[in-house]
């Protein structure tokens, strides 16, 4: 299954893959309108320390703690990449806790909310990766 | 300085309808342009500190942002124009050589653009290169000059050493140095990938990159910094660096700032030290001396690799060539006086040289009248900006061409012509590490096999409309090109006619 990876001696720390990920989560179709005035909250994050940087989402781990640890059957897996329902979510952040990566955040309704790979939308990649401009992230197929 | 002279003279224009205050203009640009102000929430520019690099144009996500030129102006002069009378204040303030990067700029004329190409109708039918074969492929080097036999009458083989290329074009030298690990390591790949060479330049040859040997052309230049004997074995030709288009008569000086870990190693000289390329080389008065060190790299090969000899193009540059193919060098590489450069004097770069269009055409008639053509291959270089430029120079002598400006515009060069701050924006010409990452080979090579296949594409398309199927027959072609808006002077030195003659 692709995934997203991340090759960190290529991130530049520009952090548009966050705002690429928040213009993906909105309806709208001109980035500027969508986020303008808006404080994003992103699915992907860039980590930064001492010059070295790289971005950090859902490794879609093939033994998830999230899912183990979701009391509501919220979080759950669904042809390799873990998707949240929001509407079953009761906020009691197991998963956040759970996650080793520190993926998995919280939304403004309350509910958690990570990245689910872009698979809502028709595009053929995560939007991030198809924003980062020195293929710091990518979307493949490995062993 | 109390009092500044000098107004920018580009404005960032932000639209501030778009700006969604991202900062990704203030992180990535290295002069410090940008700037959020926390307590107003908006994004504010410096326009004295930009070089107009386009770093942040491209990279804004809304396209909030342009470069505009400036319109502030001095009164109207047409002997003083507000560049001249800028570049005295600035003089007048620092009491230094004003420093410049990349190629003459001036509105000297392009002869390229005055020349135009010919196509075949009815007689002498064009060739569509989708359906038949077409040949790019050139072979440089040293023609043998007779027929050689032993004593049983067989003809001995006494072919000089031979660079084969799939299409006439060449990187032009960039030293590691003056250009980061990332861009030589994108020039590399490409050129490995399309079967043409690079060329390393004065400062050396990383040992990351001996891999690629077969697709380098190494440089020995006045400064012979990383000159040893397994470089030279190391690629397929040795270049001797006479000249260079942008700066001729005068050497190079990479600031010890710039010397810093592998590029000191690579260079073997002392880290923090100022790399000096002397304006002559010290051993080199005399197409004598040339020979002398044609022939030292030939041995120190076994006379295994050709060896080119590269020459700034100036008023004497045919004589100069002739010297050249007597000397013993097997290629004489030409360089106009629009090539690129990381820093030199803006005076020299502006106003010493001659055109490369000029140069090549009256060297090739020189070799030719002299029946010396055959010994040499002759590379022009020297802001060759497209497939049809090429196809010019091949028509006008040239065996084919270096491109050193159109290369590194693919790689993102954005021709701000700051090179020597050293604060490259797009990781080209800097040897910053945050600044460096930014050129990420994967994306770099990818960029110049694209560029380089599609001048190919465009080559085959227009020797198909002469009715031409070989490089080898469009070489010297001189009846393929007519002149426009060129006077008679310019038509004898060109060697063409005019159009509608």
């Amino acid at each position: 299954m692709k995934r997203v990876y991340v090759n960190e001696k290529w991130c530049l720390g520009c952090r548009l893959c966050e705002y690429y990920c928040a213009f993906a989560g909105t309806s709208g179709k001109d980035i500027a309108r969508s986020l303008k005035g808006v404080k994003i909250n992103p699915r992907i994050k860039i980590e930064e320390k001492d010059g070295i940087s790289f971005a950090v989402s859902c490794r879609h781990c093939k033994e998830p703690l999230c899912v183990k640890g979701c009391i509501t059957g919220a979080l759950s897996v669904a042809d390799g990449v873990i998707v949240v329902n929001q509407d079953k979510c009761v906020s009691c952040y197991t998963c956040v806790l759970c996650c080793p990566f520190g993926a998995i955040s919280t939304s403004e309704s309350g509910a958690v909310q990570k990245c689910e790979l872009c698979i809502k939308s028709a595009a053929d990649k995560p939007a991030c990766v198809a924003g980062c401009p020195n293929n710091a992230i990518v979307f493949e197929e490995r062993r | 300085m109390a009092v500044n002279y000098i107004y920018p003279d580009y404005e960032v224009a932000r639209n501030y309808d778009k700006c969604i205050n991202c900062r990704v203009c203030e992180k990535q640009c290295a002069n410090g342009v940008h700037e959020y102000l926390a307590d107003a929430d908006k994004m504010v520019a410096d326009d004295a500190k930009c070089v107009n690099c386009h770093r942040c144009v491209a990279l804004c996500l809304t396209r909030a942002l342009k470069i505009i030129k400036s319109d502030n102006t001095y009164r109207e002069n047409a002997n003083w124009s507000g560049k001249t009378i800028n570049e005295l204040y600035r003089q007048a303030s620092t009491g230094g050589v004003l420093l410049s990067s990349m190629g003459n700029p001036e509105p000297y004329p392009v002869y390229f653009d005055k020349i135009l190409i010919n196509a075949s109708q009815v007689t002498n039918p064009s060739i569509d290169p989708l359906r038949e074969p077409m040949e790019t492929r050139v072979i440089l080097g040293a023609k043998p000059q007779v027929i050689e036999r032993d004593k049983s009458g067989h003809i001995i083989n006494n072919l000089p050493p031979q660079l084969k290329l799939s299409m006439p074009i060449m990187f032009s030298a960039m030293s590691y140095g003056s250009i980061s690990y990332n861009a030589h390591e994108s020039l590399a790949r490409a050129a490995e990938e399309l079967d043409v060479l690079y060329n390393t330049g004065e400062g050396g040859l990383h040992e990351d990159f001996y891999r690629y040997g077969k697709n380098t052309i190494v440089q020995v230049a006045s400064g012979r910094f990383g000159v040893h004997p397994g470089y030279l074995k190391a690629g397929a030709a040795i270049e001797i660096k006479m000249g260079q288009g942008a700066k001729p008569g005068i050497g190079g000086h990479l600031p010890g700032s710039k010397i810093v870990g592998d590029i000191s190693r690579t260079r073997m000289i002392p880290e923090g030290s100022d790399a000096i390329s002397p304006a002559p080389h010290h051993d080199i008065y005399s197409i004598e001396d040339l020979r002398q060190l044609v022939y030292s790299l030939k041995t120190a090969t076994d006379f295994k690799k050709p060896v080119s000899v590269k020459i700034a193009a100036v008023h004497n540059v045919a004589a100069i060539a002739s010297g050249i193919a007597r000397s013993g060098a097997d290629i004489v590489v030409l360089d106009g006086f629009r090539g690129g450069t990381g820093a030199a004097p803006t005076r020299m770069r502006d106003h010493v040289g001659i055109p490369i269009e000029l140069a090549l055409a009256s060297v090739d008639k020189r070799l030719r009248d002299e029946g010396i053509r055959d010994r040499v291959s002759v590379v022009a270089a020297g802001s060759i900006r497209s497939s049809a430029d090429i196809v010019k120079a091949i028509a006008l002598g040239a065996d084919a061409v270096y491109i050193g400006t159109g290369a590194l515009l693919a790689l993102g060069c954005h021709l701000c012509r700051n090179c020597h701050t050293g604060k490259c924006n797009w990781g080209i010409a800097t040897q910053v590490p945050e600044l460096t990452k930014r050129l990420n080979p994967d994306i770099g090579y990818k960029r110049l096999v694209n560029l380089l296949n599609a001048w190919k594409h465009e080559i085959k398309e227009m020797m198909g409309g002469m009715g031409i199927n070989s490089i080898e027959t469009l070489k010297g072609n001189r009846l393929m090109l007519r002149g426009v808006g060129l006077n008679a002077k310019e038509l004898e030195v060109l060697g063409i006619k005019h159009a509608g003659e």
